[in-house]
């Protein structure tokens, strides 16, 4: 059953995936901003145009253009970025690492203060603490994430500097890796001073990633485990013995976490679509990042495997959630 | 104190509000069954609640002991309280579709206080959860050691949380309305096999209904509450054959009467509820939130 449901999942997130490319790449060459103009020099000759178009196929149909690009995608080939005159493919590939583990970062700190305020806020209801709480989710989730970028460098970039800003790595550990998944790979090989080098590095982005995210989680899991302790098997353990917080966490945790887990699917792919700007903000070398110059560059080619790289990512995180939801409600696994 | 159960001049409030039990005083000896009746309302489910400890956060004791087993429950502190409650008492709920925890298995549900807050070790608590689901009569108690509750219908989940509660030989039971939410036919099983297990076990059983039918069937004493009053307190086999108070007498002769369609409706007449709600009125006299 599961596995059927795979597939069925699967052969949706082609024809997903087909409609994206459609609409990529059909836009970015409706819209104007002309990558050959960017690449020559003023002054260039019609025939020197004429011929760059040739070579990138911008003299043909937008259709014909698409044919011929999804036939080199069917074989692995994502074209060659206009900039930088690599395969897509591997440049793509390349910076993929470093905004997926900026991602998750920014993830499980959502989750922790996230379920740490809807914890404390249950634990507390009814008193002037749950209140505090739900003031301190207010504020954190009417403030988006590049604002608490800003904030973060003002406060312990500038006033207080203790963690670094910029970038991803300090300069001199980058001949140090051997994969891009540095954090990764940092604690598999137990390097402390790496470690603590990239956490210093990017707990600033991930933390202005994860606050908005965070009060959303907090607010909607307190909201679901209020629900949940009023129900009667929760007062039935209480008669049982048990503590406050065991009943909290054994009896309603469980049944209250599957709204916040769908909302976490969903918030999840904006945040990744939030690192185009804190990867900006930050200046740290990720996709967001490379989107941004790719924009600016009309490097057509790079653009459109930015974009599918971006859908592939977004499916994959909704089907895990499916799966997921699937293993933690008892009900849905025969269904 | 002799008996198991004692309470003792009980009052409780809405905070600040009007009062919901009103000095309310009753015992509940080792092997006795005690019912509470009286309409919705009267206060005959939060005696319960107030005896094991889970009166909702809008209610508050102000007055009155609950002796459990030669200890007063409202002095202690709450965490020895919960532990003395867990270690005593056990609540067999009114709706068995929503007392089960969806997540859990049904096995861990019986088990869970065995293990942790009495020590038992997990094989013993296994043990004795099968040997609970045998006596309860259900089918395949292996299998369902492993389900979860939706897997089950609400008889045998009724029958579940009827081996859950005496998985741990209670010395006081809490029915509350054990039998309102399951159907005619089933009723009557559940009825039965509580009474069973009562007898069996020599539990102290504290039956909240309101239905007069199930407790000339199961217990032996009952208390009539109206509005947070005890006016009527006796035994069983008394009751039914010449109540003293005047609501008791309504009350029991507005009990439909199947095998006399012909005798209709005999509501409770104003007369007896003005009477009653004066008696109410009067315990109320020096209460300040009227």
């Amino acid at each position: 059953m599961l596995l059927r449901r795979i597939l069925t999942r699967l052969l949706t997130t082609l024809v997903t995936l087909l409609g994206v490319s459609v609409v990529v790449f059909v836009v970015i060459r409706v819209v104007p901003g002309n990558p050959i103009a960017m690449m020559l020099p003023p002054g260039a000759t019609q025939a020197d145009i004429d011929r760059l178009n040739a070579l990138y196929g911008f003299d043909r149909s937008i259709a014909e253009q698409y044919v011929i690009w999804l036939g080199g995608v069917l074989q692995g080939d994502f074209g060659t970025s206009i900039q930088a005159r690599q395969p897509v493919l591997r440049l793509v590939l390349n910076r993929l690492p470093a905004t997926l583990e900026l991602s998750i970062m920014a993830l499980v700190i959502a989750v922790v203060l996230g379920g740490f305020l809807a914890l404390t806020g249950t634990r507390l209801r009814g008193s002037r603490g749950e209140g505090a709480i739900d003031v301190t989710n207010g504020m954190a989730l009417s403030v988006p994430d590049f604002l608490w970028g800003l904030v973060l460098i003002l406060v312990f970039g500038v006033l207080w500097p203790v963690f670094h800003i910029s970038g991803r790595v300090s300069p001199q550990y980058i001949q140090e890796f051997t994969t891009n998944f540095f954090l990764f790979e940092s604690v598999l090989r137990l390097r402390l001073d790496l470690w603590l080098d990239l956490v210093s590095h990017m707990l600033m982005p991930a933390l202005a990633l994860a606050i908005p995210l965070a009060a959303i989680i907090g607010q909607l899991l307190k909201q679901s485990l209020k629900e949940t302790m009023h129900l009667d098997y929760v007062t039935l353990a209480r008669t049982k013995g048990y503590r406050e917080n065991h009943v909290i966490l054994r009896e309603a945790l469980p049944n209250a976490v599957l709204p916040t887990l769908t909302l976490i699917g969903v918030q999840f792919t904006f945040l990744i679509g939030g690192t185009v700007i804190i990867e900006r903000l930050f200046s740290y070398e990720g996709l967001g990042n490379m989107a941004i110059d790719a924009v600016i560059n009309r490097d057509l080619p790079l653009i459109q495997g930015i974009v599918i790289l971006f859908a592939v990512l977004f499916t994959a995180i909704n089907l895990i959630v499916d799966l997921l939801y699937a293993v933690l409600n008892p009900r849905l696994r025969h269904a | 104190m002799s008996a198991f159960l004692s309470i003792r001049n009980l009052s409780a409030a809405i905070r600040g509000g009007p009062r919901l039990l009103r000095a309310v005083s009753l015992d509940v000896e080792v092997g006795e069954v005690r019912g509470l009746v009286g309409e919705s309302g009267a206060g005959k489910s939060m005696i319960g609640k107030a005896v094991l400890g889970i009166l909702p956060r809008a209610v508050e004791v102000v007055a009155g002991e609950i002796w459990l087993d030669g200890v007063d429950l409202l002095r202690l502190r709450p965490a020895e309280r919960r532990r003395r409650i867990g270690a005593t008492a056990a609540l067999i709920p009114q709706d068995p579709l929503t007392a089960l925890n969806p997540s859990r298995r049904i096995g861990r549900q019986i088990t869970d206080r065995l293990v942790d807050i009495l020590g038992w070790r997990r094989g013993a608590a296994e043990a004795r959860a099968l040997e609970l689901l045998n006596e309860v009569r259900v089918p395949e108690p292996e299998r369902v050691m492993r389900a979860y509750p939706h897997e089950l219908s609400g008889g045998m989940r009724q029958r579940v949380l009827i081996a859950s509660a005496f998985a741990a030989e209670p010395k006081l039971i809490v029915a509350d309305e054990p039998t309102t939410a399951l159907d005619v036919t089933v009723q009557k099983q559940i009825l039965r096999l509580i009474a069973q297990m009562q007898a069996r076990h020599g539990t102290a059983l504290l039956f909240v209904t309101h239905d007069l039918g199930v407790v000339s069937k199961v217990c032996g004493s009952l208390s009539v509450l109206y509005g947070g009053l005890v006016v009527e307190e006796t035994s069983v086999r008394d009751f039914f054959r010449a109540p003293a108070h005047p609501y008791s007498a309504a009350l029991l002769a507005a009990t439909p009467k199947y095998t006399d369609p012909a005798a209709g409706l005999n509501p409770v007449p104003a007369a007896v509820i003005d009477a009653v709600r004066a008696e109410v009125a009067a315990a109320d006299r020096n209460w300040p939130h009227g």
